[in-house]
């Protein structure tokens, strides 16, 4: 097969890409967000209780193996979406994130020393309390890692939505391929990685800000 | 008052850990639980601020069932420091002791000015409020939580095996500066340790709790250490017991003889030793160590500091306002540890003001019995 490089498609099609990266954007990450406020009261409850634990934890590793293909055309079966709704994409791409995260919310949670829950429960907070202002915040490192993880996945995974006819950018690898259009083929494909990264980069960095705590040498004295 | 009123903690699987307990904690003063492991002192003291709800009995707080209390407002009420100090990680040490009175409604600049406050209290410099508790030693972590646990200025304060992660000489000096902070604030302190030495340093009254969590004796230290109620509390209370009562007698009574003194970088012949010893003191005439009749003769004449054999324990005597006078037990340490025989006795300024010897201690202790000063 010979694949054609029409440089002259990616300057006059600028307008369709920066479209396709909104969507695929808005595709990826809108899950990702869900998926996280979804499993940090689920990695809570396993971090707490044992049966939750020995539910959760492996119900998350089975779901995480379904390959996306499969779990995109499940979903209309089991939710009753048309056959191109964005939900085909953005539940699954929720599903791989809860099951990314919820064994790191747990993880991170639980190793929350004893000691220090303990004292916050002493100096007199509110269960509640406790666990949005000492627990959660000492689990930021081990979540933003998983959610690293879980934002790059989803970059990709969501190419393989058009395979079922949604948008972003998979849309322009499909539409290259038929085309022969190389340069639409490439421009989507490091389209995807860079926004990748790019994000990947954010989300490192946002997570040194928020956790000054994490960059102190330890034992220092006097 | 803290009273604890046939408290009983029974665990589902059927473990008693505290068996109907009976038990008054007077305000002042720091009362301190000791005993072995599985004694239930470190649940009686977290039932106290319902860490831990008892499973019979009732536990009043200046006569009231803490029963009838929010649990998070009485926790807010009493100072709780706890073991490894427990400080949170992600906050810096201001905000750290600042918790409670943010958590009582203080705005953040109030609560950080009191937290700085505090911080002063417990002897910690202003350098360190900016950071984070794992870059604080253990002994300051263990201070950071004192000084979390008095910033709301509580009436009571919980102390659970607070100062059993450091390492003696910083536990010493955590010691000291409680004793020190409790003359000047006066709390009603519960302090938890498995350490019976740290119990007898630091109690006014001290509960000796036994496996099963029964409370075995309740008194103060020099009583505990004279009359142990059974054998289970003169064994805990351990050997030495009886020179380690010696702590608690006054060595007001034991003469202080005078002892031979030559000073240091200064010529010194043989004739001035006492018994072929000699304290070398420095200018201000506090002791540096001692001088034999050997040693001199290889020092041609002139005492040298930097030679000196090293002296045992002091004995410090009232004889300066401000400055408490040493027991029986420092004045016969003095003597049993220094090379010559003879205890140097020194006043507040540290200078030397004469030696004690082991006999003359003895003597004093007998002269006390006699006066009917110790307990039989």
């Amino acid at each position: 097969m010979n694949i054609d490089w029409p440089w002259p498609w990616l300057p006059a099609n600028t307008d369709d890409i920066a479209e396709a990266t909104g969507e695929h954007l808005y595709l990826a990450l809108l899950p990702v967000l869900v998926g996280l406020l979804v499993s940090i009261p689920l990695g809570w409850a396993a971090s707490r209780w044992r049966v939750a634990r020995g539910i959760l934890v492996p119900l998350a590793g089975v779901l995480y193996t379904i390959p996306s293909l499969a779990l995109i055309t499940l979903v209309p079966l089991v939710l009753g979406t048309q056959i191109i709704d964005p939900l085909n994409v953005q539940v699954p791409l929720a599903v791989y994130t809860i099951a990314l995260l919820v064994r790191s919310v747990s993880d991170a949670l639980r190793a929350v020393p004893s000691e220090v829950t303990a004292a916050a429960t002493a100096v007199g907070y509110r269960p509640l309390h406790r666990f949005l202002t000492v627990e959660l915040p000492l689990a930021v490192p081990v979540i933003v890692a998983g959610l690293r993880v879980a934002v790059v996945s989803a970059m990709s995974l969501t190419a393989v939505g058009a395979l079922v006819g949604i948008g972003g950018l998979g849309q322009l690898i499909t539409e290259g391929f038929l085309r022969n259009n190389g340069v639409e083929l490439v421009a989507a494909i490091v389209l995807i990685v860079v926004i990748a990264l790019i994000i990947d980069a954010l989300l490192l960095l946002v997570g040194r800000i928020a956790t000054p705590w994490t960059r102190t040498a330890k034992g220092v004295n006097s | 008052m803290i009273e604890f009123q046939a408290v009983t903690k029974q665990y589902p699987d059927g473990t008693v850990a505290v068996d109907n307990l009976d038990l008054a904690v007077e305000d002042g003063g720091i009362t301190v639980f000791v005993g072995p492991s599985g004694c239930g002192k470190t649940t009686s003291l977290r039932m106290i601020n319902r860490m831990i709800d008892p499973t019979g009995g009732r536990i009043l707080l200046d006569g009231k069932d803490i029963r009838e209390s929010d649990p998070p407002l009485l926790r807010r009420g009493i100072g709780y420091v706890i073991q490894h100090a427990g400080l949170f990680p992600h906050r810096t040490v201001l905000d750290n002791v600042a918790t409670v009175p943010l958590l009582t409604g203080q705005s953040r600049r109030a609560a950080r000015s009191r937290a700085g406050e505090l911080l002063e209290l417990v002897g910690l410099p202003a350098k360190l409020a900016k950071r984070y508790p794992a870059q604080l030693s253990g002994g300051q972590q263990q201070r950071v939580g004192v000084a979390r646990a008095l910033a709301a200025d509580p009436p009571v304060l919980l102390m659970d095996e607070p100062f059993s992660a450091v390492d003696p000489i910083v536990r010493d000096d955590l010691q000291q500066q409680l004793l020190r902070l409790q003359s000047e604030l006066d709390k009603t302190i519960v302090f938890v340790t498995h350490d019976i030495d740290e119990a007898i340093k630091l109690g006014d009254r001290v509960a000796v709790f036994r496996v099963g969590g029964r409370l075995a004796q309740y008194d103060d230290p020099s009583a505990l250490l004279a009359r142990p109620a059974d054998d289970f509390v003169s064994s805990f209370v351990g050997r030495d017991r009886g020179y380690r009562a010696l702590g608690f007698l006054d060595a007001g009574g034991v003469p202080v003889g005078p002892v031979a003194t030559v000073r240091a970088g200064e010529q010194a012949t043989a004739d001035q030793l006492d018994d072929g010893w000699a304290v070398a003191v420095d200018a201000e005439n506090r002791p540096l160590g001692w001088v034999s009749a050997e040693l001199l003769s290889t020092m041609d004449g002139s005492v040298n500091a930097d030679r000196l054999v090293s002296g045992g324990s002091l004995f410090e005597v009232d004889s300066s306002a401000g400055t408490t006078a040493g027991s029986l037990r420092n004045a016969l340490d003095a003597a049993l540890s220094s090379p010559s025989a003879v205890g140097i006795a020194i006043d507040g300024d540290g200078a030397v003001v004469g030696g004690v010897t082991a006999d003359t201690v003895l003597a004093a202790l007998a002269d006390a019995r006699r006066a009917g000063e110790v307990p039989a």
